[in-house]
């Protein structure tokens, strides 16, 4: 490459495929602007027919929660198995659980 | 009104030459694009291209009966047998110069499609139009952006890309000058009037131009041979190196 796009800023990509019910983070890149956002993932991202709908966010947009919270946050669910569907028979009208 | 065997062939030997040439050229810029994004969608429009050219080549063999397949048009004619736009071959140039010939050819070819895709003479160029017109769009519409950007950018991607138009405007004659290769495509529904398609051209080039703050180029002398075998000096090179490898091994397969 001649250039580093330094002075354009990070996208973060996100792909709804054919049987996708939801967008799916599928990684990031540099554009000038959305417009610029959405072609660049289109050719960078959906070469394979692997898309039907694309988003795009400013990675500086989007608030992660910080790796040293990791203890507080998620380890108290560790022991409350009952919170997953495993204790009742789920009705075959139920799709998508 | 008809059309003979000999100039159908010659048709869709000239559209398929147009999209292997111009996906050639495009091909060049893999792993030298300005940023890697851009490199890929450079590519992808070179992969389009030649995909194009395959199957446009494949159907010009057919119509043609003596046997011929895509990669005996493709690699085993000499370059007074290419029947491409002059446009197409030249140079790529720098990124603006390749962006700006892409969005002047890619706008023709767009609208040349659309009438593909619609017209009953040759049905399976139907086919492959309706195919072809989807990337077609994307094409100028990318290509559109770029001009856009670089024109109403800098002062300096301003002027370079101005300086784009102006050398590449002389070539775009020759996509709506009369000729006998399209004279009697037209007469059987395969083209539309040459003035019809300028005037699609010209509503959609005039209105990118003009956001990208650039001027058009009065018309002028235009250079045309494109269509009759007559290329520039830019043309024998790339032939060389499309067609080296298919020269060396002939025959080979992997």
């Amino acid at each position: 490459m001649a250039t580093q796009p330094t002075d354009w800023p990070l996208w973060e990509i996100f792909v709804r495929s054919r049987q996708g019910l939801g967008h799916r983070h599928v990684g990031s890149l540099h554009a000038a602007d959305a417009a610029m956002a959405i072609q660049n993932a289109r050719d960078v991202y959906t070469r394979r027919q692997e898309g039907v709908s694309i988003w795009v966010v400013p990675a500086e947009q989007i608030v992660a929660s910080a790796p040293g919270d990791k203890e507080a946050l998620f380890d108290p669910s560790d022991d409350k198995i009952y919170r997953h569907p495993t204790f009742y028979v789920l009705p075959d009208a139920v799709k998508h659980m | 009104m008809t059309v003979t065997q000999e100039q159908h062939f010659a048709f869709l030997l000239h559209l398929g030459d147009d999209a292997l040439v111009l996906g050639q050229r495009l091909g060049a810029w893999c792993g030298h694009g300005p940023i890697l994004e851009e490199d890929i969608a450079l590519t992808n429009l070179a992969l389009d291209c030649i995909g194009q050219a395959r199957t446009l080549l494949t159907r010009a063999g057919q119509v043609e009966g003596q046997g011929r397949t895509e990669d005996d048009l493709a690699y085993l004619r000499e370059e007074r047998a290419f029947r491409n736009h002059l446009l197409v071959e030249l140079p790529n140039g720098d990124f603006g110069d390749t962006l700006m010939r892409h969005l002047l050819y890619s706008t023709f070819a767009y609208h040349r499609m659309v009438h593909f895709a619609g017209q009953t003479f040759d049905q399976p160029l139907a086919e492959i139009a309706a195919r072809a017109v989807k990337e077609l769009a994307y094409h100028k519409a990318h290509a559109a952006d770029w001009v856009i950007r670089l024109g109403d950018g800098t002062r300096e991607s301003h002027d370079r890309v101005q300086s784009s138009l102006l050398r590449l405007w002389p070539y775009t004659g020759e996509l709506f000058l009369p000729h006998p290769v399209d004279a009697a495509a037209a007469e059987v529904g395969l083209l539309p009037p040459a003035p019809v398609l300028q005037a699609a051209w010209d509503a959609e080039i005039n209105p990118v131009l003009e956001a990208a703050t650039l001027t058009r180029p009065a018309d002028g002398w235009m250079h045309r041979g494109g269509k009759d075998g007559v290329h520039t000096e830019h043309m024998g090179y790339l032939l060389a190196e499309m067609q080296s490898i298919a020269r060396s091994h002939p025959g080979a397969t992997w």
